[in-house]
């Protein structure tokens, strides 16, 4: 498994509750890609250039922002490849129809995982240059009505840091709980296939 | 770009040392410069185009091609932008009032589901920097939006813009409708966005991708050129 270093906590806990933290090796790609899909497939292709084609491999990404070209990269490869389902973390995390449901109700939304609330400052507010620049903010924001904390672990840390990043964007708050379900239903679904194939084979 | 941090008076500069200043304050993301240079390049007589391309839009070119590269981020960009448009403020009156033909005509928005407006409103910028009068529709643009824009406008471009891997593909949607109505070929389409690249213009029938604004401005001029030589064209020789 090659995935975002904004996974982390949440593979662990995926891979623990079913019982394949053994069967599984986990590799991992600096979570700021997240802000450089431009980035994304070059560091893939890399990172998989030293993995033997036979052996079957599932990315945690979405297309995250790649424009197809992640997919493209799947389909070309030369190993078996998996990802997570979607278009980016928030809809594998919220599951597909829970997303579309928030994205109608308020287009103007940011989304927060817990990773992206606790990296807040590192991730968006100096990332985009906010902290160095304030007037930035309002050329990034002026389109966002609120935002909405899809979180997995339910931390009230994180809780925290998601309500105080709403508070510094000036925009209203809303805590989604989502949990880890959505998000280990395909990695369950594709490792346990992966695992089966090879054990047959 | 400039290390010196004593302060210059711009005023004193002759002006090509005024303008290369100008060029790194907007570099900078300087905006009070940029006013500055803006008002003494035309107080010594400078015409409003002259102020326009050699100082502004020069200076947006050069950052440009450094954000292309990798050397400035986003954050550069805008703050470069923001000052530009300070400068931009001030000229466009004069411009109007010189009455200078413009390029053409553009019309460009952010499709249906995204409200992402940042590269657009560069894009929107740099375009009427070039010369064009550009009409911005905003985000979130449906197909009824564009179509009802066209028919009013009667641009020379239609520009489409999007940030999400969700909502490009709306592109398709307005370029089909087009053909639909028998208009695809009245309008060079432009479309750009962070998600998309050449093989997707291709794919959705768009006339070309751009990658960035300046490309933008560069790939309007050109097609708008073609477009009208190739309308100039004296028929050929008749075949009895």
């Amino acid at each position: 498994m090659l995935a975002c270093g904004a996974l982390v906590r949440e593979l662990r806990a995926v891979l623990t509750q079913e019982g394949l933290t053994d069967s599984v090796e986990v590799d991992y790609l600096p979570a700021p890609l997240h802000n450089r899909p431009d980035r994304i497939v070059p560091a893939i292709t890399e990172r998989l250039a030293s993995v033997a084609t036979d052996r079957p491999v599932f990315l945690g990404y979405a297309d995250c922002g790649t424009g197809g070209l992640l997919d493209a990269f799947i389909e070309s490869s030369e190993h078996q490849i998996t990802r997570l389902p979607g278009a980016h973390c928030y809809e594998f995390f919220a599951g597909s129809e829970r997303f579309l449901e928030l994205h109608e109700q308020e287009l103007g939304t940011l989304y927060l995982t817990d990773f992206l609330a606790k990296h807040f400052d590192a991730l968006i507010w100096q990332a985009f240059g906010i902290d160095r620049h304030p007037e930035l903010k309002a050329l990034y924001f002026a389109n966002y009505k609120r935002v909405v904390l899809l979180s997995q672990s339910g931390d009230s840390a994180v809780l925290a840091a998601a309500q105080a990043a709403a508070q510094r964007l000036e925009l209203t708050f809303e805590h989604v709980p989502t949990g880890l379900e959505p998000f280990a239903i395909p990695i369950r679904l594709a490792l346990k296939t992966h695992i089966t194939e090879r054990i047959w084979a | 770009m400039s290390d010196d941090f004593d302060d210059i008076d711009l005023a004193l500069l002759p002006d090509d040392e005024l303008v290369k200043q100008m060029h790194d304050d907007l570099y900078d993301g300087l905006a009070p410069e940029i006013l500055e240079g803006t008002a003494i390049l035309l107080d010594r007589g400078w015409s409003p185009d002259k102020v326009l391309n050699v100082a502004l839009v020069e200076g947006m070119r050069i950052v440009g091609i450094d954000f292309r590269d990798g050397i400035l981020f986003v954050p550069e960009v805008l703050l470069a932008a923001n000052a530009m448009k300070g400068g931009m403020a001030i000229l466009r009156p004069l411009l109007a009032e010189t009455g200078a033909e413009s390029v053409g005509k553009v019309v460009i928005g952010t499709v249906k589901g995204d409200i992402h407006d940042i590269g657009k409103n560069l894009v929107a910028m740099m375009l009427e920097g070039a010369g064009f009068e550009v009409i911005d529709l905003g985000i979130n643009c449906d197909v009824d939006k564009y179509l009802k824009a066209l028919d009013e406008h009667k641009p020379d471009i239609l520009g489409m813009s999007a940030l999400l891997t969700t909502t490009m593909p709306y592109m398709k949607v307005v370029i089909d409708t087009l053909d639909q109505k028998d208009l695809r070929n009245k309008y060079i389409v432009l479309c750009g966005g962070a998600p998309l690249n050449e093989e997707f213009g291709h794919a959705i029938g768009a006339d070309a991708y751009c990658r960035d604004a300046a490309v933008a401005a560069e790939t309007a001029k050109e097609l708008v050129n073609a477009r009208r030589l190739r309308t100039a064209e004296p028929a050929g020789p008749s075949v009895a």
